[in-house]
């Protein structure tokens, strides 16, 4: 009997789960799935958005909530090692933002070409880079994505193209907004909006703060980028948009940050701790699905903590090898300028000090 | 970074890099209504790098003026400004940035008083961090002196520390042209001995010229920014060997003093230039290029040396970046082979 539950509990269990689970969930049955209602996007240039209710398998939820655990523990562990100094340079955090990458990803295929700014490590994570790899990177190790020589801003992965350190360029925005829309571009332009650029409110910075309108011609959808399920739908219902050849669309999440603008920047010369925390309590992307979940037998609060453990491993082990991966070879300080060319030679910090380059 | 001691004994007051910045556009923004300072962060975070510390509160939204994160845009509108009469200091949180906006300095700023016959100055500023920090990696490590130093129409500075810092501040935002003061943010938090005449609110550092930091016989060693602290150092382990640099701080970029460095190499016969950018058509590359075309060259016992920036974008790990700038060794062994020692 108890190997037979046993049985039932891992084929409920799922594909997602990991086969060292202890967690015998065999004395109870949870739902296949479960339907939530979402938010109402508001919409610009549109007659109808995305659906205000969707179906959340146990599968899908037990994966959306593992991997939103996983990018915020990767990123408190990066505060960790940055406090620790094995994190140099800038470091920007997305912690309060899970629900952005992890949705975004849940709604369209990995064929798909992603492309941000500089607070980039929770999409390296969804495009499928491994947490060791990203960390690795963030301490400038040779099992780093970027073998080490990019760092926090720039880490790539298939069909990611980064990761980018300059900003700021609005006028661009605009450009390729006329240039997406005139040439019907299948282009989701996505804003996350969480309420600051650095230390400036968006009130002190856009004549509009109605950011899921500022394509003009191009119609967007402004959307809850705490609920990861609204991030989901709204992603599917922009995808399918753009893929029907109707060209270009916009997407406002509004989001949170927990950290400041970067790591330095304590977060709270321009904002109130009052505030933060009202984010952390109320509107948490990963108690929200957690309670969801949990509320609507999809899982129980065990095998969510079970789950919480296994990530928190995950991350120490990556941690782990971070540290203790060794820096990347001074003979390759000169590799990669080029691609595809021959090797070359080059300068170093003075005209006896050479480098050999190769593609 | 330990303080760097001034070779006169007085009782002398400690002044960063940084606070003497902002006393230069204090005093500069007291001095002359017509001046302001505009940037991201500038106003109510007191700068990203808190140069401008309670410049805000001081003078207000009028004066300190806290722009969105659009180079292109704001930069554009402080040469307006400067073109209408107003006397603006443009900050870039770093030169990187200053990428994004490159066509307002150069096509809208450098150019126009030679484009119009005379007619129409334009009294700017572009001042922000420039070159390697630590750990930045490639989009925020790069220098843009060569850049810069390259256009006619432009003032390019390039102060090393604290009275330079200031000195050379205030005499830009009193030039009736654009000028670029390329500042280092490694060197903001490092405090330097601030003589007595550099406290006056009319001390200036002429732009266009360098000055000798330290005297010598053996070899003249010509840097700007950050670098010149490493070559006092450099110098310094050299003399315990018998061997003494003469060390040029440039502090301008362009004009060039090379005047300056001429009388210098025809005095010691050798010449090594150091820089924190990339060799090619770099800051050293225009000092060799210029020694040759001068009476210096007669003088030379050696070809001249450039220690740079390896040439690569700057990487992220530790060991990768600390090769990839020039380090207090390099300058040593430059200046051994070019001695032939």
């Amino acid at each position: 009997m108890r190997k037979m539950l046993a049985a039932v509990s891992r084929v409920l269990a799922g594909a997602a789960q990991k086969p060292a689970s202890r967690v015998l969930v065999a004395s109870r049955n949870f739902a296949n799935d479960a339907t939530f209602e979402i938010k109402k996007c508001d919409l610009h240039r549109l007659e109808e958005g995305p659906p205000v209710t969707t179906v959340l398998t146990r599968e899908d939820g037990l994966k959306y909530y593992r991997m939103m655990q996983t990018v915020r523990r990767m990123e408190l562990k990066a505060d960790q090692l940055y406090k620790q100094k094995i994190i140099r340079g800038f470091c920007h955090l997305c912690d309060g933002q899970e629900a952005c990458c992890v949705g975004l990803e849940a709604g369209i295929n990995p064929t798909d070409h992603l492309i941000t700014a500089y607070r980039a490590h929770g999409f390296t994570f969804t495009r499928g880079l491994s947490v060791r790899e990203i960390l690795a990177e963030l301490t400038g190790r040779r099992g780093g994505c970027a073998k080490g020589k990019g760092g926090s801003m720039h880490m790539y992965a298939k069909n990611f193209y980064g990761g980018n350190g300059i900003v700021g360029a609005q006028g661009q925005i605009f450009e390729a907004y006329n240039m997406a829309a005139l040439w019907k571009l299948p282009c989701i332009f996505i804003c996350e909006n969480n309420r600051y650029g650095m230390g400036t409110s968006v009130e002190r910075a856009a004549a509009s703060t109605d950011y899921y309108k500022r394509g003009d011609f191009i119609p967007g959808l402004r959307v809850d980028g705490m609920d990861i399920l609204c991030v989901r739908e709204a992603t599917r219902f922009a995808a399918a948009y753009c893929r029907s050849g109707k060209g270009p669309i916009l997407m406002e999440l509004q989001t949170y940050r927990y950290h400041g603008h970067s790591m330095s920047d304590p977060g709270v010369s321009y904002r109130t701790r009052e505030e933060i925390q009202e984010v952390r309590s109320k509107s948490d992307p990963i108690m929200l699905l957690k309670d969801r979940m949990v509320n609507s037998n999809l899982a129980s609060v065990e095998e969510l903590k079970e789950i919480d453990v296994e990530v928190r491993k995950e991350i120490e082990d990556a941690a782990q090898f971070a540290t203790a991966d060794p820096e990347p070879p001074l003979e390759e300080l000169g590799y990669h300028i080029y691609s595809s060319d021959p090797p070359f030679e080059v300068r170093g910090a003075n005209q006896w000090i050479k480098f050999k380059s190769v593609s | 970074m330990a303080a760097v001691s001034g070779l006169v004994r007085r009782p002398l007051q400690q002044m960063t890099v940084r606070d003497a910045i902002n006393q230069g556009m204090d005093e500069e923004l007291e001095r002359d209504e017509k001046v302001f300072l505009l940037g991201e962060e500038v106003a109510q975070y007191d700068g990203a790098y808190k140069v401008s510390r309670g410049l805000w509160k001081k003078y207000g939204d009028k004066r300190i003026i806290d722009t969105p994160i659009s180079e292109m845009g704001f930069a554009g509108i402080a040469v307006g400004a400067a073109m209408a009469g107003l006397r603006p200091i443009c900050e870039f949180m770093t030169f990187n940035f200053s990428m994004q906006a490159i066509d307002q300095v150069i096509n809208s700023a450098a150019k126009t008083y030679y484009m119009s016959g005379g007619l129409q100055p334009v009294p700017i500023v572009f001042r922000g961090p420039n070159g390697a920090s630590a750990g930045v990696a490639a989009q925020h490590s790069q220098c843009f002196a060569a850049w810069y130093g390259h256009c006619p129409g432009l003032k390019v500075v390039s102060p090393w520390n604290s009275e330079d810092a200031k000195g050379l501040i205030k005499s830009a935002i009193r030039d009736n042209n654009p000028v670029v003061v390329l500042e280092n943010e490694l060197m903001y938090g490092v405090p330097f001995e601030f003589p007595a005449e550099a406290q006056s609110k009319d001390f200036l550092v002429p732009i266009g010229k360098a000055k000798v930091e330290r005297q010598g016989t053996h070899i003249t060693v010509v840097s700007h920014s950050r670098p010149v602290g490493h070559c006092l150092e450099a110098a310094t382990v050299l003399s315990k060997e018998g061997i003494e640099c003469e060390v040029i701080n440039m502090r301008t970029i362009r004009p060039m003093d090379i005047d300056t460095i001429e009388a210098s190499v025809m005095k010691t016969n050798h010449l090594i230039t150091v820089e924190g950018g990339w060799p090619q058509f770099g800051v050293g590359a225009e000092i060799c290029a210029r020694i040759m075309e001068g009476p210096a060259f007669n003088f030379l016992d050696a070809p001249a040396v450039r220690v740079t920036g390896a040439d690569v974008p700057m990487p992220y790990a530790k060991i990768l970046e600390d090769n990839s700038v020039p380090q207090v060794k390099d300058i040593i062994f430059a200046i051994k082979k070019t001695l032939n020692i």
